[in-house]
């Protein structure tokens, strides 16, 4: 792993938040850079802010303060040249930020290996999984309660609806969040890299119940999702299909 | 040693004016003086900060310990919680931030600073503070009506505010529609008077590059709030609307889209933290410059700079919308605006350091609390352009780390800030010199504890941790060990930072009973509210001795003179440059 690389895997690597997608080290790298930026900035300013104001106090010497008013170009310049430091480092951010919101939010990478439904309602998460075929509004969809189950390192494209009010769809270790907006559609995707079971969150205030909408991320490794498949695949389906309109709902 | 720079020597008795004004309880209800205006904005809104600063402490303290009985106030149940970080929300920024820095303070200052006897319009400045009381009123009231307040977050974003089948608060959330938008009204004629004061009212002399920069900084922060508020002014009674009438502005399924409320509201939103950031960061340069003895370094950068900021804060609002299901692509516009607008802040930040440069500074207490400003607005600066970038805002959107970040610019606004104007002009408003021991351990044991509030949050958003929810309990990543201390820890900081503030009572009533006298100067200052009585008359000046300025109001140590101040009516001796 490269040292700039290695950026992206700083908040997994002190145990803060983990890293279980293939985009939240793009995510982590961006904020680990601006933290290198802008604190690098940070420091200096508070430095040079705190170096005044001890060498500058008044001593009781009787010495006057300066008269500097500032229109001199030659003064000028302290603040010219760092506010287009500022700048350029801004456009070092855009420029970043840009990559990893493309790759997230507006390139949507094709041929998923499932696709599920994602609906918030108060005060729960209603998730319709694809089940064994792979396509959504088929018999075999699986329908669960706060409970995503999904097969590491598959690529899955997901729809967001909300039914009553706005909710944001969150599992922080994929760093992926979007709200839900009752009316729309939303499509997203993710890609799971890490087996295990992480928080399923409702990010955006939906009444009463907001603390309870708490649901839960299962990343199965394969035979694990295809056990849990199997299971929990509607009778109805599991019979050769003579019928093939998708259920209401 | 960083003493104040008293000089009770040239204390004398205050001149008993003719008061025109009404007298006794009528002077409280019917006073068209803006000082009495800004007396009453003032001590409403720290009444309010008190409320604020409770439903902090409350949710705090169930954050930190789940369950727990509440001293004073009991158990919290989900829907209290949400009740109470709404209106916390809601309170300290509509009726704290914003009647006192704004409204008091700009009251208090425009017309002492700029040589009038009042405000332009006394009486739409009355009518001002009434209407602003009523909401008050209302929005108090609203917490306590069946169902309980509003309790959808200070956004009040729809259909949860619209429909009270979502809300559950059918009566709290109307009341607090009704009592935010009778509040912007209020700070809507309360604008009016202070652009038209600064503009007619000038003391014979000034120039618009002699006005003190609070005064600039005040004016603008009205227009902007004068622009962006009808949009969402028109927001709120569409809200209404859907609330009362059944009318579908917010609802999809006829034909309405929740996301208009969040363009209004954000449309005003932005510019809104610049109209209580202006007035703070005026105040705090009017310290740097009186306490530091230095002219302002680059005066017409200054104005010119918040000008800019003002301008590109119009542009950046959607900035809170990046995964509210707008289209992706407008997220590329408002990250480029959003960062952009680093560049003026950062360039105001840097002014204002370079001004201490050379200087001979005093510590004063106030000089502590503007300094303090800098130092704690610079760590809210930098952590906006994490959330500006959209790429890290999809992880950082409602975490702790947002909530941090503008505590850190808010809180340096309204409290540090605050603290910073009222010790300053406290002389001024009141005629007596506060105590500088107390002072100094009320500032120290205000910040302290802020920081160890507000710095541990931004570890827990880091983590994950998302806003508003009243247990963790249940969320394994957010329930571990860790981060619970780390709750704690941030709940009794907050306790420690709540009961420091009565430091600050106790200093303000015991110089009310037996402070010294302050005399019409003490901080040797040259804008034109120091050359008058402390406090003023009614009128601020005699009719006779109105003020003539000859100069700015940052002419410190300058060269050849014997004082290292020139006030700005003091007349220059005949023959030399003015």
């Amino acid at each position: 792993m490269g040292f700039l690389e290695s950026w992206g895997h700083f908040f997994d690597r002190i145990g803060l938040i983990r890293i279980g997608s293939t985009y939240a080290a793009d995510i982590d790298f961006l904020i680990f850079l601006v933290l290198v930026v802008v604190g690098a900035w940070f420091l200096a300013a508070e430095f040079i802010f705190l170096y005044f104001i001890m060498k500058f106090r008044e001593k009781g010497d009787g010495r006057r303060a300066d008269y500097i008013d500032g229109k001199n170009k030659r003064h000028k310049r302290w603040i010219t040249y760092p506010h287009l430091a500022v700048l350029a480092f801004d456009v070092l951010i855009i420029v970043v930020s840009f990559n990893v919101w493309h790759k997230i939010k507006m390139d949507l990478p094709e041929n998923p290996d499932c696709e599920i439904r994602v609906t918030g309602q108060q005060w729960a998460w209603i998730i319709q999984h694809c089940g064994a075929d792979g396509e959504l509004d088929t018999a075999d969809d699986i329908y669960t309660v706060d409970e995503l189950h999904v097969e590491n390192e598959k690529l899955y494209h997901f729809k967001l609806e909300a039914k009553d009010v706005l909710h944001s769809f969150s599992v922080p270790v994929w760093r992926i969040k979007q709200d839900a907006i009752p009316g729309r559609s939303i499509t997203g995707w993710f890609q799971p890299t890490v087996t295990g079971t992480f928080d399923l969150q409702c990010t955006e205030i939906c009444g009463f119940g907001h603390t309870v909408m708490q649901g839960q991320v299962f990343v199965e490794s394969a035979e694990e999702h295809a056990a849990w498949v199997e299971a929990n695949t509607p009778e109805e389906a599991a019979a050769p299909a003579t019928d093939n309109t998708p259920p209401a709902g | 040693m960083a003493e104040p720079a008293v000089d009770l020597t040239h204390a004398h008795p205050h001149d008993d004016h003719a008061h025109h004004g009404p007298e006794g309880w009528r002077k409280y209800l019917w006073s068209t003086d803006h000082k009495v205006i800004a007396m009453q904005y003032m001590f409403t809104g720290m009444f309010m900060a008190l409320v604020g600063g409770f439903m902090a402490y409350v949710f705090r303290m169930q954050l930190a310990f789940p369950g727990i009985n509440v001293p004073g106030f009991g158990m919290v149940s989900m829907g209290e919680y949400n009740s109470l970080v709404t209106n916390h929300g809601t309170i300290m920024i509509f009726w704290v931030a914003m009647p006192v820095l704004l409204a008091a303070f700009g009251n208090f200052l425009i017309p002492l600073m700029v040589g009038a006897d009042d405000m332009v319009f006394p009486k739409i400045n009355r009518l001002s503070f009434q209407i602003f009381f009523v909401s008050t009123i209302v929005i108090l009231a609203s917490l306590f009506v069946e169902g309980g307040g509003f309790a959808g977050a200070w956004t009040a974003y729809p259909p949860l505010s619209a429909d009270s089948t979502y809300n559950l608060t059918p009566l709290g959330s109307t009341l607090w529609v009704v009592g935010v938008g009778l509040e912007f009204v209020a700070f809507l004629l309360g604008g009016i008077n202070f652009i038209t004061t600064l503009m007619n009212s000038r003391a014979p002399g000034m120039r618009a590059f002699d006005v003190p920069l609070v005064v600039w900084m005040i004016v603008v922060a009205s227009i902007l709030f004068m622009l962006s508020v009808g949009p969402l002014l028109a927001g709120a009674i569409m809200l209404i609307f859907d609330q009362t009438l059944g009318t579908g502005f917010f609802n999809p399924a006829t034909g309405g889209d929740p996301i208009l409320w969040q363009h209004l509201f954000w449309f005003f939103g932005h510019p809104e933290v610049y109209v209580v950031l202006l007035p703070a960061m005026g105040v705090v340069i009017e310290i740097i410059a009186t306490f530091a003895r230095k002219k302002v370094f680059g005066y017409r950068i200054v104005i010119f700079t918040v000008v800019a900021t003002g301008v590109l804060s119009f542009f950046v609002w959607a900035h809170h919308q990046f995964i509210a299901g707008i289209d992706p692509r407008m997220a590329n516009i408002f990250t480029i605006t959003t960062l952009l607008i680093s560049v003026p802040i950062a360039e105001l930040c840097f002014v204002y350091i370079a001004t201490l440069y050379g200087g001979s500074i005093r510590l004063t207490t106030p000089m502590l609390w503007a300094l303090a400003f800098v130092a704690e607005f610079l760590i809210g600066g930098v952590t906006g352009i994490f959330l500006g970038a959209a790429g890290s805002d999809i992880y950082f959107h409602d975490t702790y780390f947002v909530l941090a970040h503008f505590h850190y610019t808010f809180f340096p606004i309204a409290i540090i800030g605050t603290y910073a104007a009222f010790t300053y002009w406290f002389p001024k408003m009141f005629g007596k010199m506060m105590d500088e021991r107390l002072g100094k351990w009320h500032f120290w044991l205000t910040i302290i504890p802020f920081n160890t509030i507000f710095i541990p949050l931004f570890v827990l958003g880091m983590g994950g941790q998302h806003r508003r929810i009243s247990n963790y309990s249940g969320f394994s990543e957010l329930a571990r060990d860790g981060f619970q201390d780390i709750r704690v820890f941030a709940t009794l900081s907050l306790l420690v930072m709540l009961a420091a503030q009565f430091i600050f009572f106790y200093n303000c009533w015991k110089t009310w009973r037996s402070g010294p006298k302050a005399p019409k100067n003490p901080w040797k200052a040259n804008s034109l509210e120091w050359t008058t009585e402390s406090p003023p008359p009614h009128g601020n000046w005699h009719p006779d001795a109105m003020p003539v300025v000859y100069r700015g109001p940052y002419e410190f140590s300058v060269p050849d003179r014997e004082d290292d101040y020139w006030p700005q009516n003091e007349p220059p001796r005949r023959g030399s440059a003015p």
